[in-house]
């Protein structure tokens, strides 16, 4: 069995922009979907999949934002259902072209999901279960953007680390994707924060030591520097955005809700959240790169004589 | 390639994991529904006699401070805004120059078991005028109908939230005729927003009789025709939970008695 990453894109490449032009669309529809809980806008528009029984409501208050997300959503059902075809016809590896269909597939439940939500009027549950399959999503589309990289296949072959990182990428990884859940938790609940705030330490604690890692070793691909150097500055810029709408809200506790500041802090929250997690897949999907380049670099090496 | 699943199977889990917890959820379904419209009741309605009919009046206070009032923001918003020549304020807290508060439910609580009254026919009225809900607080009947105007030249959607209704959610067009609307279960309060306009939000109170009332400019309360009896009066602000919220009250054939009530922010 074969246990290492897919190394060779072939002609993939030539589906690399798209893909990163999907990842740049899926990032807005997530700050757009911020937009829509920030703004109560959830259910300004009651039916679904239409909007008010037509593809062009009034736009008028909230229904902008909620009308809004819903184009932007269709128009990366559709560049997704693009870039399923382009990555199914152009790529050779086995596990990326799967992806494309496993990123449509999930757009396309996630496309339910939203109708689901406004249809039984925002249940908590499918609520974070919407929140938390965007950022899955998102993290498809990056995958894809950056397995069909130039970067992905400019690393050095001998490329290895001094120290194993596989295993701390994967769990930063997981780890923030688990803080995002408890993010959403939080918000889509008004639960308690405690959760999210021990997250929040469990994921500080693991990309330090992961970037810390990564600055240790040595001979390791540029594209795993830059995505640890900017997993360092976006964690830095999310717990203060963290502290900011958590100050925030306890400012305006007696507002009249809504408030603009508010909005603009914790959406901003969302989408630094969604990049991290992003650098956190290009970081592991590097990182098993690395240790897959290791491995066969060991392989040809041939076994030193043992001096009698 | 194993590593590769091995990355993709933690979203993967955690999506069932979500998902399972989300198939946990509880609704209220028709049969439920229909079983509160239905025929358990008593057959014998209540009827108060006027002449013995006893009122139950007062006013409600408040004590230390309030928080300030805080405009509503209809700026972003030009077919809102264009409807005041003032600034708007939130009715949330509403005090009154005389230490009273408007926008209090008050009702009986307690002492009309196994009673039960006829359900008015005439609508109570809830308009959407000037991106504000008209009145802040209305109290029905169960099964009362219930007129929803939109007096706006803008789209509003009516959505009530209530924990023991069946939820809704439904918009209105400007110049769209009014809808009807009933609650057949008792519950004090629903909350019902526009989530076009979020800073809309009004509250109704449900109640299987007809002794109920809202505080007003003054403060005051009047609870008219009730049978003499021994009550609990009740009061519900959406802000202001503690203080004195019950008081019990017994009033003979004809009689009128006030009780005060003083509510204080939470401490």
């Amino acid at each position: 069995m074969n246990h290492s990453l897919p190394t060779s894109i072939g002609s993939a490449g030539s589906y690399h922009y798209f893909a990163v032009v999907t990842a740049c669309f899926t990032f807005l529809l997530i700050v757009a979907g911020a937009l829509v809980t920030g703004n109560e806008a959830g259910l300004s528009v009651p039916d679904w999949p239409l909007s008010y029984g037509s593809l062009n409501p009034p736009w008028e208050g909230n229904i902008r934002y909620e009308h809004g997300h819903r184009l932007v959503a269709a128009f990366v059902g559709l560049l997704t259902i693009a870039l399923a075809v382009w990555v199914w016809k152009k790529e050779t590896r086995g596990p990326v072209r799967k992806l494309g269909w496993i990123a449509l597939g999930v757009v396309v439940a996630q496309g339910i999901l939203g109708g689901i939500t406004v249809l039984w009027y925002l249940p908590a549950p499918i609520s974070v279960l919407h929140a938390c399959l965007a950022q899955t999503f998102f993290c498809l589309v990056v995958s894809l953007a950056w397995l069909s990289s130039p970067a992905w296949t400019r690393q050095r072959r001998e490329a290895s680390s001094s120290l194993p990182l596989n295993r701390l990428a994967m769990a930063t990884a997981g780890a923030i994707y688990l803080q995002l859940l408890l993010g959403a938790i939080f918000r889509h609940t008004q639960s308690g924060i405690l959760p999210h705030l021990l997250g929040a330490l469990l994921v500080t604690v693991l990309a330090v030591c992961l970037v810390a890692r990564v600055f240790q070793s040595q001979r390791l691909p540029s594209g795993l520097t830059v995505a640890a150097t900017s997993l360092g500055i976006l964690l830095a810029l999310q717990l203060l955005l963290g502290l900011a709408s958590w100050l925030l809200r306890l400012a305006t506790a007696d507002a009249v809700q809504p408030q603009f500041p508010v909005v603009a802090v914790t959406t901003a929250h969302v989408a630094v959240g969604a990049l991290i997690l992003a650098a956190s897949v290009i970081l592991a999907l590097q990182s098993f790169r690395v240790r897959s380049e290791g491995r066969r670099a060991e392989s040809r090496v041939p076994a030193t004589p043992v001096n009698p | 390639m194993m590593r590769l699943k091995n990355y993709l199977c933690l979203p993967v889990g955690l999506l069932a994991a979500l998902f399972a917890g989300a198939c946990g959820s509880v609704d209220i379904d028709d049969e439920d529904l229909d079983e509160v419209d239905g025929t358990d009741a008593p057959a014998v309605v209540t009827r108060v006699d006027p002449a013995t009919a006893a009122t139950v009046n007062g006013k409600v206070y408040f004590e230390g401070d309030l928080p300030r009032a805080r405009r509503l923001a209809m700026d972003a918003e030009p077919a809102c805004a264009g409807l005041h020549t003032k600034p708007v304020y939130s009715e949330v807290v509403v005090p009154n120059d005389n230490n009273t508060l408007r926008h209090v439910f008050v009702y009986v609580k307690e002492g009309l078991e196994g009673m039960m009254f006829e359900t008015p026919t005439e609508p109570a009225i809830l308009d959407q005028k000037g991106c504000i809900y008209l009145p802040h607080m209305l109290g029905v009947q169960i099964n009362q109908p219930v007129r929803i105007l939109n007096s706006d030249p803008t789209t509003h959607n009516v959505h009530p939230t209530p924990r023991n209704n069946r939820e809704w959610n439904e918009s209105m067009a400007p110049n769209v005729p009014p809808k009807m609307k009933q609650f057949p279960r008792e519950e004090v309060m629903i909350p019902v927003k526009c989530n076009v306009h979020p800073w809309m939000k009004s509250y109704i109170g449900v109640l299987p009789h007809p002794f109920f009332s809202v505080t007003g400019a003054d403060g005051s309360f009047e609870i008219t025709g009730l049978p003499p009896g021994e009550y609990t009066i009740g009061i519900w602000h959406e802000f202001l939970k503690e203080g004195v919220t019950t008081q019990k009250v017994t009033v003979a054939a004809s009689e009128s008695k006030s009780v005060d009530f003083t509510l204080k922010q939470a401490s």
